[in-house]
């Protein structure tokens, strides 16, 4: 087996608030392959954009990551422990050069009074040693990679004169200049309509397989996950409660949780199928629930409900590494 | 014909630009010759990518956007409008009929006010109820059946989630007894397992009480599954209109079926075969001539690029505009 080009163990991630420490990452484990992609799905608040950060040392200054946590970054057979870089110089690796990052909302992510080459050249400079007309055309190329038409004459254009869908075409040309090994996507689609989605999708997946980087790709959008992704990881409340390949957790979720989640999607193949919600809300993390974080919706639970509100779950390792933290799946319960 | 609340007759909403000072002004043609009519106690959804009017005409249907051409007729069996000339107290009567779902609950709930006064502030402004103990008897009976209790209404809309706030925005839009409410992109914002209970609580008010709902969304899936009755529209027109099912069966439209194969699948085993629709929306200043979608219509010949296709009834309900409808079905 290859080395995972990243690994993450352990990660527990706090923020210091003004009412107290919040716990928004808890004990978070996964690696991603060369080439891989590993979808990473969760509704607003269950921390998934906090732990993509942290791949980046992105996160803001009251953040607190724990002593065991840890992630490795393995580029060209050399591992770097990317929680201890702490010179910007040395953190160049995972902000644009072995890491690039999209995101949801191109227009905030763009510099909106220096035109869209100007920026793509300056991140190009700083990451490699081009002169900056090798730069410029590095740049005017990618533009025409990701589908822009004129791209010489786009190249000197401002963020404002883009509509949505060239905007994170030329997002993503910026992203993969550099030839990152690893993308993180956070959410690059859901700001679109469906039909620029699907044209953005089917981009990002021609240039996975053109570069061969992996991608961390994150969504709440099962659909997406089930047409871009190899593996999945589903975040709940801080914690990863299931993952597997991406046939195991859409076709077999092995966690109450993805099946809520699964219930609840309207779906275009079955009009009679009820929508079932999950019910309640997801709990504030500054008062997360004792043992499994997930026992306040479960629907499930039954007669071992005060184990799983006492006890917290251990992980059960099922075929192709399908991981999943649920008393019900330790029991040897069948999904 | 009796059983039909609200009907658009070739309506167009357009909105001037600024010009340059000479020559003609800009306008943006953001709906253009709508004709739809609206059953009595359905549940009619309104489908189409940013900018294809949608909103536009969801408002104008609420006489909350200009009517440039056209006529909307609102008729409920008590009082017959045609909103284009409403007279002052015929609109104050209009906005007790007709109420709005905005899209984000974060956005439409003032944070300054009690989840009782914001519920209660339609009854005060329309002067619908006589009394502080009638008005607090009515807000308890929406609030329950939105699923608040007593408690809620005594906070501020910031101690809610995402789901709760969007229920209280149902409870204030159905305070004034409305008997049509538009619904704009109302659970685009929520997370899905929310979504769910959202929909489920608008299905459930309009088997209930009958309210006529006008649901506008972006996501034909989420319409799939709410609505009797759904129109798509594209660029200002609407391109098709059918009952729910017969919509999905008999497909005609090629933006439709563009539409319907952008959808991501669910099944990781289907992956790729979407027919992919090349461009993006044209500007409503200046849509192209003939069929608005022929620039990026895949079955596009001479005769779509010169002449508008007739907006016409393929069988019983289902409409289309396009002049190959036949073959394409």
């Amino acid at each position: 087996m290859t080395k995972p080009l990243i690994s993450v163990e352990n990660l527990t991630l706090s923020f210091k608030t003004d009412e107290g420490l919040v716990t928004a990452v808890n004990n978070v484990s996964f690696e991603i392959a060369p080439g891989e992609v590993l979808g990473l799905v969760g509704e607003s608040g269950s921390g998934k954009s906090v732990t993509a950060k942290a791949l980046m040392m992105l996160n803001a200054e009251n953040s607190v990551y724990s002593d065991t946590s840890k992630i490795t970054l393995n580029v060209d057979d050399r591992d770097h422990d990317v929680l201890s870089l702490r010179h910007p110089a040395e953190q160049k690796i995972v902000r644009g050069g072995a890491i690039s990052m999209i995101f949801q909302e191109p227009m905030a992510s763009f510099a909106p009074a220096i035109t869209i080459g100007e920026q793509m050249v300056e991140q190009l400079m700083i990451h490699s040693e081009m002169t900056r007309t090798e730069a410029r055309d590095v740049s005017v190329e990618m533009l025409t990679r990701v589908g822009i038409p004129e791209p010489a004459q786009r190249f000197g254009q401002y963020a404002f004169e883009f509509s949505g869908g060239m905007r994170q075409r030329a997002m993503i040309a910026m992203a993969l200049s550099t030839r990152p090994r690893l993308l993180i996507a956070d959410e690059p689609t859901t700001a679109l309509d469906v039909t620029i989605q699907a044209q953005v999708l089917d981009l990002m997946k021609d240039l996975v397989e053109e570069f061969h980087m992996s991608i961390l790709f994150i969504t709440h959008d099962l659909g997406v996950i089930a047409q871009t992704a190899d593996r999945v990881a589903v975040m709940y409340l801080g914690n990863l409660v299931e993952t597997g390949t991406v046939r195991q957790v859409i076709n077999s979720p092995a966690h109450p949780y993805t099946r809520g989640l699964l219930n609840s999607l309207p779906k275009l193949d079955d009009l009679e199928a009820p929508l079932t919600p999950v019910p309640g809300d997801i709990p504030s993390p500054l008062d997360r629930p004792s043992g499994c974080v997930f026992h306040t919706r479960c629907v499930e639970s039954g007669d071992i409900a005060e184990r799983c509100r006492t006890e917290i779950p251990i992980t059960t390792i099922g075929a192709d590494n399908h991981r999943v933290d649920c008393h019900l799946a330790s029991k040897g319960k069948p999904a | 014909m009796s059983d039909i609340l609200i009907r658009a007759n070739n309506l167009s909403v357009h909105f001037p630009l600024r010009g340059l000072g000479f020559g003609e002004r800009p306008v943006v043609r953001a709906v253009e010759g709508i004709n739809i009519e609206i059953e009595k106690g359905s549940f009619f959804g309104l489908v189409g990518e940013s900018g294809s009017g949608k909103t536009t005409l969801g408002r104008a249907m609420l006489k909350a956007a200009p009517i440039t051409h056209g006529e909307v007729i609102y008729s409920d069996g008590e009082v017959q409008y045609s909103l284009a000339d409403l007279q002052k107290d015929e609109l104050k009567d209009y906005r007790t009929r007709a109420q709005l779902i905005f899209q984000d609950p974060y956005a439409a709930l003032s944070p300054r006010m009690t989840v009782r006064d914001i519920i209660a502030e339609p009854l005060e402004v329309m002067k619908l109820t006589s009394s502080r103990e009638e008005t607090d008897a009515r807000v308890r009976e929406i609030a329950a059946l939105c699923r608040l209790n007593l408690e809620h209404l005594r906070r501020f809309p910031h101690a809610f989630s995402g789901g709760q706030r969007q229920r209280i925005s149902i409870a204030r839009a159905l305070v004034s007894g409305p008997r049509f409410i538009v619904a704009d992109e109302s659970v685009a914002a929520l997370d899905v397992s929310i979504q769910a209970d959202v929909l489920n609580l608008l299905n459930k008010i309009q088997r209930d009480s009958g309210i006529t709902f006008l649901f506008i969304s972006h996501d034909l899936s989420v319409i799939a599954h709410t609505c009797d009755f759904v129109a798509v529209m594209y660029l200002g027109q609407i391109v098709e209109s059918a009952p729910t099912r017969k919509l999905f069966a008999e497909t005609s439209h090629p933006y439709t079926k563009a539409l319907l194969s952008a959808i991501p699948s669910l099944d990781p085993d289907v992956r790729g075969n979407a027919q992919k629709l090349e461009g993006e929306i044209p500007s409503p200043i200046n849509p192209p001539p003939g069929c608005r979608f022929n620039t990026r219509c895949p079955h596009a010949q001479e005769r779509c690029r010169s002449e508008i296709p007739e907006w016409r009834e393929l069988s019983a309900g289902h409409h289309v505009a396009c002049h190959f409808a036949e073959e394409l079905s």
